[in-house]
């Protein structure tokens, strides 16, 4: 894949500073520059950029044919994405926030998910949809939901979820190559953190975990949001002497249970983190596969950190729903003296 | 459809609906005008009140903007420049009359009773609602485009079903009130409503605030033809009025609502008006629209409209109107002080009707929440 305004291959190979914003931002100008059938729709992502302006100054430079305002209705959206893929389109569908994709349920779960089963492989559809998720912004009801475990659970999604401005460059144009449809979560109360990006190195592969941090006594699995929190829990509890070793899932569907369970395996001890209710969450599958592939090693029951459940709180109560350090490290506790 | 029925219809009969012009009867320099189907509904002290209403709630939408920009609220989503149509539309209801209002109706909420500070509790971010939707006819704010007109039909075929429609009864017809916006009409919620509200002649207004913008994406991207034509395709009359003009949307929500308490059935009313501010607090509109633009809807203003009417027939002068304007800043005043002062919930509460009969997963996650907080009260004391 090639840089991002490869005009100049020495200032690109240095690694740049950019917000999770600016670097999802310049994945699809590449996206968009390498295959012209590559369109980016959704609402308000033209002329505004975007309400959180990760599509900024693309309908200017790619113009309004490749860069769709659409009207308000996501049924509409991911519906007519669907068509533009069957006419061989690789749509980039922008969901405005968590909260409101939804209506577009069906057109995602019922038809998207299955049209390329149903013709039995004679379509596909590498559609795309990027939704900004999870909470701690302080927002108003709808606008900071984890909806990944309806997608995770739907047969025939992809899903992905980026912690890094790193994995958001990479991550959106991987996704657009695929020939499925593909969920992008992109954590929303991360987007104005900034860390450098490498868009010459070789990505990781989309469906991979990576470890960011290593340790010897327990093994955190967290992805987009809480990676930051989880690192921050790993930092505190390493300075008390605890190894803590954290694990950034990054794909939610397919899960990389591989790369978990050879760290639970040195570890003996994990615990999930996510800001989506615990209960029939994603941690709920990890907890079953490692315990099933990694019993004799588990020291003890594999615990979750999560939302609770009941809708996500009014924001000056969500500090208590969110797992923060202080939950991670009661789960590192509790995991540890059991 | 009786005869009496057909004359009430007024300008809602098919003929009139398509003239295209909005239904104007007071200019944008507070001059009457008189219009073929329509007739003003209101007295000279209706107007007085109708005006004193829309000179509080800007000012306590100015308040809950400033309050925002000190960090007391999260976010406002101004009603500015929209005061007309929401206080007149109120101001057409019966007591006994329901609202399924969007999230930008704070001038609905003030007309039917409900305390602004209630108001700003969702964007302050300690409740999702803030009132009792029983108690005042007004259901809770919908921010899911489009999601609370499929609701208020529904209540509408209720009211059918409990025969609250056409008994001829001033207290006891009822007809149910839903706004959406520009943007909404686009949402397959609304197709559906408008659908749903024709094939049972439900006793339901739907008022569609066109003030031209769904955040940065203008009118002419959700239609191409004026919405309030889209009801045609359903079978039900549509109008267009003037949405800056209290005297032309009071006369046909009017209308419209006592088709509905008839037994006539639906009607779309699409309010041509301005969003004046910026969509929400984290909006820059800027980016997408011109000053030029702005300033020229500034000319058509519904509250300067009203006032000059008011001052030219004398029924007000600078000290009454003074004096409603210091109404509205010891509103304000008072609406900040009870913000301010609103704490914040205890995170506890959270647990709080999520459903009404006991449930052993929330309490059992609550107990937990409630020793693991307790902890840290421990640790404290312990030092
Ligand atoms: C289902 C859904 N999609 C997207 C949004 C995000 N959003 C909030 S307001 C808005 C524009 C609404 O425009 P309009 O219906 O014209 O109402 P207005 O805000 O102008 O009053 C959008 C897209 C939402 N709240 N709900
Ligand atoms: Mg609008």
């Amino acid at each position: 894949m090639s840089a991002p305004g490869a005009a100049d291959r020495t200032e690109a190979r240095r690694p740049t500073e950019l917000t999770l914003v600016k670097a999802i931002n310049a994945g699809l100008r590449a996206a968009l520059e390498r295959d012209r059938t590559v369109l980016v729709m959704g609402e308000d992502v033209g002329r505004l950029g975007g309400v959180f302006r990760v599509t900024d100054g693309l309908q200017k430079d790619f113009g309004e044919d490749r860069v769709v305002d659409t009207p308000l209705a996501e049924s509409g959206l991911i519906g007519t994405a669907i068509g533009l893929a069957l006419r061989g389109y690789r749509p980039i569908c922008e969901i405005q926030f968590d909260g409101f994709v939804y209506p577009a349920f069906d057109q995602i779960v019922s038809q998207l998910a299955k049209m390329p089963y149903r013709s039995r492989g004679a379509l596909r559809l590498p559609v795309v949809i990027r939704i900004p998720y999870g909470g701690g912004i302080g927002a108003v009801e709808h606008h900071s939901e984890s909806p990944e475990a309806y997608f995770a659970h739907t047969a025939g999604l992809r899903v992905v979820t980026c912690a890094t401005p790193e994995d958001g460059y990479w991550m959106v144009q991987q996704a657009v190559e695929s020939d499925d449809p593909v969920v992008v979560l992109e954590p929303k109360r991360r987007y104005w953190e900034s860390a450098p990006v490498d868009v010459t190195a070789a990505p990781v592969p989309l469906h991979r975990a990576r470890v960011v941090r290593s340790g010897r006594l327990v093994t955190i699995v967290c992805y987009g949001p809480t990676v930051r929190t989880a690192l921050d829990a790993a930092a505190a509890a390493g300075a008390e002497g605890i190894g803590v070793e954290v694990v950034d899932l990054r794909s939610l569907s397919p899960l990389d249970v591989a790369t978990v369970e050879e760290s639970v395996r040195r570890t003996g001890r994990l615990v999930v983190v996510h800001e989506a209710p615990v209960f029939l969450g994603l941690g709920a599958e990890l907890a079953a596969r490692v315990t099933e592939r990694c019993f004799h090693d588990l020291e003890a029951p594999v615990l979750r950190v999560g939302g609770f459940h009941l809708p996500y709180p009014p924001a000056r109560m969500e500090d208590a729903y969110l797992p923060d350090l202080d939950r991670v490290l009661d789960a590192v506790d509790r995991v540890l003296a059991f | 459809m009786s005869e009496s029925s057909r004359d009430r219809r007024g300008v809602l009969a098919e003929e009139a609906s398509f003239r295209g012009e909005p239904v104007q009867l007071l200019t944008p320099d507070g001059r009457r005008r008189s219009h073929p189907d329509v007739v003003v509904g209101m007295d000279d002290g209706e107007i007085l009140a109708a005006y004193r209403d829309m000179v509080l709630v800007r000012r306590f939408d100015e308040e809950a903007t400033a309050l925002q920009r000190q960090g007391e609220l999260g976010l406002w989503v101004s009603s500015l420049g929209q005061e007309a149509t929401q206080v007149a539309t109120a101001r057409a209801l019966r007591s006994q009359d329901v609202v399924f209002p969007t999230y930008r109706e704070h001038g609905i909420a003030w007309c039917r009773g409900i305390d602004p500070v209630a108001v700003l509790g969702p964007f302050r971010g300690i409740s999702h609602g803030g009132w009792d939707p029983r108690e005042h006819g007004v259901h809770l704010y919908t921010l899911v485009i489009g999601a609370q007109t499929l609701h208020a039909t529904g209540y509408a075929m209720g009211v059918q079903r409990d025969g609250a429609v056409g008994t001829g009864d001033p207290t006891r017809d009822t007809a149910v009130l839903a706004y959406f916006g520009d943007g909404a009409s686009s949402e397959g919620d609304v197709s559906e409503a408008l659908g749903h509200a024709a094939v049972f002649n439900a006793p339901v207004v739907f008022v569609c605030q066109n003030n031209q913008w769904a955040i940065s994406v203008p009118a002419e991207r959700q239609s191409r033809v004026p919405l309030h034509r889209r009801s045609q395709g359903f079978g039900f009359p549509g109008l267009r009025v003037d949405g800056n003009d209290l005297l032309a949307v009071h006369a046909v929500t009017t209308a419209a609502l006592d088709r509905a308490r008839a037994g006539d059935g639906p009607t779309l009313i699409e309010a041509f008006t301005y969003r004046m501010a910026a969509h929400t607090t984290s909006d820059d509109p800027t980016r997408y629209r011109s000053e030029a633009e702005v300033e020229q809807w500034r000319g058509r203003d519904p509250v300067a409209r009203v006032e000059r009417y008011l001052v030219d027939r004398g029924l007000a002068d600078e000290d009454s109107l003074a004096a409603v304007r210091a109404e509205g800043d010891a509103l304000a005043e008072r609406i900040r002080r009870e913000c301010t002062a609103l704490p914040d919930p205890d995170p506890e509460t959270m647990f709080e009707h999520v459903y009404r009969d006991p449930h052993p997963l929330v309490a059992e996650e609550r107990s937990w929440f409630a020793a693991y907080r307790a902890s840290f009260l421990d640790d404290e004391v312990g030092g």
